[in-house]
C-alpha cells in the first residue's frame, strides 16, 4: 500500500525566538532545532545577535548563542580554522564550514541546518556513519609488494608528488557528498564525490601499486557510474578542491585499461 | 545516591584514549602486535588536534645539508633550558629517523626535494654542529604536516582493522586500592550510555589543555581531560608552569601562523619597521627559540614599539618571498591569514602576537611512556597499567620550553614506544583480575553532580573567568605579585564551581554537560599551572619571573610535581631531572647560558 504520510520529523515547525535588547547591528539566526528525546517534531529557532559583539563567522555566531543565550544548542566543532572538518553543516543553503564562513556573506537571516539528506543526531549534529564506512571500504592505505628501504624514505618525484595535490588536503567534511543529488538517493551504494576523491587520491599515488585492484573495486554502476558531473560537490567544497575531476580522472582510467 | 545509568562492559588488553597522532600511533602499533586494543576518542579521529600542525616534524634526516641525531639531541637539550631529561631526549632524537621514514613508508604525503627525498626546512632552535648554523630538520608536507601524518596513522588504523569507540567521552580511570590502573570510564555522545572499559593497560593521550587560556592556537577541545583524570585518581602533573606561548598567532583570532613561516625567510618588524629579533638573537634572529622570541616581541609592545592604533601587535613579513614558494609550500597558512586577518601575504605582513600553543608540562613518564608517581623513596615509581603519550605526557624531552616539530616526532616516537613496552608487558589475552566492587562510581558521580547542576553560573561565565585569570596572571612575563593573585584567583575559581549550573539534561549529545566536565576538567590543571609557577623563583624557558631574571641551576634544575586532592588543595613536590643518557653513543650535555 502506498503511504501517504509524510515521512517523521520532515515537517519543521516555528520555534521561539530570542530577542538581542537594545542591539544597533542585530543579524537574526534560523536555526534547525531537533532534539530526539523530547518526541516532538524539528523546529526553527530564530536568535538576534549583535554584531558589535561577535566575531566574524557563524561558528564564532553559534558559540555566541551557545554561551550566552541557549546552552541547549548542540553542534559540532573543533579547530575553528578549517582543518578539522567538525563544523560542516548547510549555512544560507550551501554545505560549508561555519568556521570559514563569515557571517557577512550572508544577506538577510541566516539559515543554519544540518548536512542535508543525513539522519540527524540532535540539532546540527548528523550520523556520518555511512560516508565513513565507504571511506573504509575503499582501502585509503598505501598498498605496495615493493619493500621500501628499511632505513630510507622511498624516493617520488616533485612532479610525481605534485600529482596528489588537491587530493590529500580533504578534511573529510563530506560538504560535497551531502550537496550531490545522486548521493542523497542512492547514498546506500554510490560512494559519493568525498569518497572517490579519496580514491583517486591513492590511484595517483605514484607509491601506490595496487591501482588495477582499485580500479576493479570501483567499476560498477552505483559504487562510482552514479555520478552524472553535476557538479555541485566542486563548487560546494569549503577546501577548495574539486572532486568532479577527481571522478572524472578515475572514469577515465577505467577506460584507458579497458 | 546516583540515579542508576545504563552501563555496558568491555574487557581489552589495551584502552588507548585519544586518537591524535599520539594515540593513533599507539593504537595501531597495540593491534598490530595482536594485543586487544580499543581506542576511545572523544571526536572522529581526523578530527582530533594533531590534523592542525602545520610547519613539520623533526628528525635529523640530512636530506638537505648535514645533520646528526646528537646535534637534534643538543637543540633539545638547550632548547629544554636544561630541564628535559637527557635519556628521554637521546631516545626521541635517535629514534626520530626511523620513526619519520616509517612515517612515509605508510603513505604520508611529504614534499619532496629535486631528488626526491623528504623536504626539509629549518626551524628555531634546530642548529648543524651544536649551535654553528641552521640546520634543515622539519620534515614537512607544505603547512599541513600534522594533516598528513593524522590521516595517514588513520589509514593504518583502518588497514589493521583498529576498533574504535568514537564520540566517547573518558570520565575517569578506575584504580585499584593498590593503585595500579585497571581501566576507564566513558560516555557513549550518541545515547549517554556509560561504558566501562577493563584493560590491563590504559593509555593516555588525550592532548594539551591550551583552552585553559583566552588565546590560544589550540582547539576548542583541547582541555587535558587525561590529565584531569589523572589528578582525580591521586596521581600528579609535572612542570605545569611551562606554558609555550608561539610568536605568530593571529591578532584577534589567535590561529597560527607557523615558524615555518619564518623557516622559508619571513621575518618580524615593529612600529619602526625594524627587524627587531636582530638585538635580542644576533645569530639565530627569527628563528631563535619561541620563548626568546615570544619574549622579545613582548618587550618590544611593552616598550611601545607595537604595531597598530593600540600598538599591541606585531608584523610578519612574507611578501618579499618568491609567490611559487608561497604556493608551494606555504599554501594553507596563505589561505588562514587571508580569512582570519584579511591579508594577502604575498603583497602585505600579517599581524601577529604571541599566543597559547603548547603545554610542556603534562602527565609524567619514562621513556617507555609508563606514568610515574614519585615518591621520596624513588623518584620514578612506575604506576602499573598506565601509560601517557602525546601532549598529554610529561616525559620529560621539552623540558621548560619545546621546539618547533619536537611535539609531532613526540607523538609517533613515544606512540610506538608505548607500543613496544605493552607488547612487552602485556600477554595478548591475559585473563582479568575482577574490578573493585565500586569500580566506577566515583565517575558516575561527577557526571550525576554535573549533569543536574542547578546552580546560577554557566559554564560558559566560569569558563571565561578562567581564561581571562590565567591570560593575566600566567602569560609571556610573570612576576611575584601577578602569581601569588592568580594562586587566589584561580583557587576560588574551583571553589566556584559549587555554583555551577547547565541546563541541558538531555542523554543524547549533550554538548552543554560535556563543556561542563570539560571546564571542571581544566581547572584542576589551571590550579597546578599557577601554583607550580608562583613556586618556581627562577626564569628558565617559558616561565620569565620579573623578579628572578635569571635561571637558577643550584636550587631549581628540578621538575615540579603538582598534586591536586579531592577539595581542590594544591602541593608541590620535586623530582630531579635526568642529567644522564640511556647509552655510551651520547654524552650528557652540562647546563650553560643559552644564547642564540
Ligand atoms: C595550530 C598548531 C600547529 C602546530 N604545529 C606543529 C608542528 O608543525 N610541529 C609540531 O611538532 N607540533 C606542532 N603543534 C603541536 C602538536 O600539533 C600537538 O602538540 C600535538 O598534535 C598533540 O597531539 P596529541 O596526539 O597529544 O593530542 P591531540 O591531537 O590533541 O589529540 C587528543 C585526542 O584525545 C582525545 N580526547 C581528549 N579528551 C578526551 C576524552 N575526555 N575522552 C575521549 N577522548 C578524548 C581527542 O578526541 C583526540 O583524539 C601544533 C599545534 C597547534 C595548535
Ligand atoms: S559531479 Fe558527480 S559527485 Fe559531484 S555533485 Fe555531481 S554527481 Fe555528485
Ligand atoms: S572534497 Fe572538499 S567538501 Fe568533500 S569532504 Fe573533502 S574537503 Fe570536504
Ligand atoms: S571547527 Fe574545524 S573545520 Fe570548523
Amino acid at each position: 500500500m502506498a503511504q501517504f504520510k509524510l515521512p517523521a520529523n520532515s515537517t519543521i515547525s516555528e520555534g521561539k525566538t530570542f530577542r538581542a535588547e537594545g542591539a544597533k547591528r542585530i543579524k537574526r539566526f534560523r536555526l534547525y532545532r531537533w532534539d530526539p528525546e523530547s518526541g516532538q517534531n524539528p523546529r526553527l529557532d530564530t536568535y538576534e545577535i549583535d554584531l558589535d559583539k561577535c566575531g566574524p563567522m557563524v561558528l564564532d555566531a553559534l558559540i555566541k548563542i551557545k554561551n550566552e543565550v541557549d546552552s541547549t544548542v548542540t553542534f559540532r566543532r573543533s579547530c575553528r580554522e578549517g582543518i578539522c572538518g567538525s563544523c560542516a553543516m548547510n549555512i544560507d543553503g550551501t554545505n560549508t564550514l561555519a568556521c570559514l564562513k563569515p557571517i557577512d556573506d550572508v544577506s538577510g537571516d541566516v539559515k543554519v541546518y544540518p548536512l542535508p539528506h543525513m539522519p540527524v543526531v540532535k540539532d546540527l549534529v548528523p550520523d556520518l556513519s555511512v560516508p565513513y564506512a565507504q571511506y573504509a571500504s575503499i582501502e585509503p592505505w598505501l598498498k605496495s609488494e615493493t619493500v621500501p628501504p628499511p632505513d630510507k624514505e622511498r624516493t617520488q618525484s616533485v612532479e610525481e608528488r605534485a600529482k596528489i595535490d588537491g587530493l590529500w588536503e580533504c578534511i573529510l567534511c563530506f560538504c560535497c557528498s551531502t550537496s550531490c543529488p545522486s548521493y542523497w538517493w542512492n547514498g546506500d551504494r554510490y560512494l559519493g564525490p568525498a569518497v572517490l576523491l579519496q580514491a583517486y587520491r591513492w590511484l595517483a599515488d605514484s607509491r601506490d601499486e595496487h591501482k588495477g585492484e582499485r580500479l576493479d573495486n570501483l567499476e560498477d554502476p552505483f559504487r562510482l557510474y552514479r555520478c552524472h558531473t553535476i557538479m555541485n560537490c566542486t563548487k560546494t567544497c569549503p577546501k577548495g578542491l574539486n572532486p568532479a575531476k577527481a571522478i572524472g580522472e578515475i572514469k577515465k582510467m577505467i577506460v584507458a585499461r579497458a | 545516591m546516583v540515579q542508576s545509568y545504563k552501563i555496558v562492559d568491555h574487557t581489552y588488553d589495551v584502552v588507548v584514549v585519544g586518537a591524535g597522532g599520539a594515540g593513533l600511533r599507539a593504537t595501531l602499533g597495540m593491534t598490530a602486535a595482536g594485543l586487544k586494543t580499543a581506542c576511545v576518542t572523544k571526536v572522529f579521529p581526523t578530527r582530533s588536534h594533531t590534523v592542525a600542525a602545520q610547519g613539520g616534524i623533526g628528525a635529523a634526516l640530512a636530506n638537505m645539508g648535514d645533520d646528526n641525531w646528537r646535534y637534534h639531541m643538543y637543540d633539545t637539550v638547550k632548547g629544554s633550558d636544561w630541564l628535559g631529561d637527557q635519556d628521554a631526549i637521546e631516545y626521541l632524537c635517535r629514534n626520530a629517523i626511523p620513526a619519520v621514514y616509517e612515517l612515509e613508508h605508510f603513505g604520508v604525503p611529504f614534499s619532496r626535494t629535486e631528488d626526491g627525498k623528504i623536504y626539509q626546512r629549518p626551524f628555531g632552535g634546530h642548529t648543524q654542529r651544536y649551535g654553528e648554523a641552521m640546520a634543515k630538520r622539519a620534515c614537512a608536507a607544505a603547512d599541513r604536516t600534522g594533516h598528513a601524518i593524522l590521516h595517514t596513522l588513520y589509514q593504518q588504523c583502518l588497514k589493521h582493522k583498529a576498533e574504535f569507540f568514537v564520540e566517547y567521552f573518558a570520565l575517569d580511570l578506575i584504580m585499584d586500592a593498590d593503585g595500579t590502573c585497571r581501566g576507564v570510564m566513558a560516555l557513549n555522545l550518541e545515547d549517554g550510555v556509560i561504558h566501562r572499559f577493563r584493560a590491563h593497560m590504559v593509555v593516555l593521550a588525550t592532548g594539551g589543555y591550551g583552552r585553559a587560556y583566552f588565546s590560544c592556537t589550540s582547539a576548542h577541545t583541547c582541555t587535558g581531560d587525561g590529565s584531569a583524570m589523572v589528578l582525580r585518581a591521586g596521581l600528579p602533573l609535572q612542570d605545569m608552569e611551562f606554558v609555550q606561548f608561539h610568536p605568530t598567532g593571529i591578532y584577534g583570532s589567535g590561529c597560527l601562523i607557523t615558524e615555518g613561516a619564518r623557516g622559508e625567510g619571513g621575518y618580524l618588524t615593529n612600529s619602526a619597521g625594524e627587524r627587531f629579533m636582530e638585538r635580542y638573537a644576533p645569530s639565530a634572529k627569527d628563528l631563535a627559540s619561541r620563548d626568546v622570541v615570544s619574549r622579545a616581541m613582548t618587550v618590544e609592545i611593552n616598550e611601545g614599539r607595537g604595531v597598530g592604533p593600540a600598538g599591541d601587535h606585531i608584523m610578519l613579513h612574507l611578501e618579499h618571498l618568491d609567490p611559487a614558494t608561497l604556493h608551494e609550500r606555504l599554501p594553507g597558512i596563505s589561505e588562514t591569514a587571508k580569512i582570519f586577518a584579511g591579508v594577502e601575504v604575498t603583497k602585505e605582513p600579517i599581524p601577529v602576537l604571541p599566543t597559547v600553543h603548547y603545554n610542556m608540562g603534562g602527565i609524567p613518564t619514562n621513556y617507555m611512556a609508563e606514568v610515574i608517581r614519585p615518591s621520596e623513596a624513588n623518584p620514578d615509581a612506575v604506576v602499573p597499567g598506565l601509560m601517557a603519550i602525546g601532549e598529554a605526557a610529561c616525559v620529560s624531552v621539552h623540558g621548560a620550553n619545546r621546539l618547533g616539530t619536537n611535539s609531532l616526532i613526540d607523538l609517533v616516537v613515544f606512540g610506538r614506544a608505548a607500543a613496544h613496552r605493552a607488547a612487552e608487558v602485556v600477554k595478548p589475552g591475559a585473563p582479568h583480575k575482577p574490578l573493585p566492587a565500586n569500580a566506577g562510581d566515583n565517575a558516575l558521580a561527577r557526571l550525576d553532580r554535573i549533569r543536574n547542576a542547578k546552580g546560577g553560573s554557566t559554564t560558559a561565565s566560569l569558563r571565561d573567568k578562567l581564561q581571562r585569570t590565567m591570560q593575566a596572571h600566567a602569560a609571556v612575563f610573570r612576576n611575584t605579585k601577578l602569581l601569588s593573585e592568580g594562586v587566589e584567583k584561580v583557587n576560588a575559581l574551583a571553589k566556584g564551581l559549587d555554583d555551577l549550573g547547565i541546563t541541558d539534561r538531555s542523554l543524547i549529545w549533550n554538548s552543554d554537560l560535556i563543556e561542563a566536565l570539560e571546564l571542571d576538567n581544566l581547572i584542576g590543571q589551571a590550579q597546578a599551572t599557577m601554583v607550580s609557577g608562583d613556586a618556581r623563583q627562577e626564569s628558565r624557558g617559558a616561565h620569565a619571573h620579573d623578579d628572578f631574571p635569571d635561571r637558577d641551576d643550584v636550587t631549581w634544575m628540578k621538575h615540579s610535581v603538582a598534586w591536586v586532592d579531592e577539595k581542590s588543595n594544591v602541593s608541590l613536590t620535586y623530582r630531579p631531572v635526568h642529567m644522564y643518557t640511556l647509552t655510551e653513543e651520547a654524552e650528557v650535555f652540562p647546563p650553560k647560558a643559552r644564547v642564540y
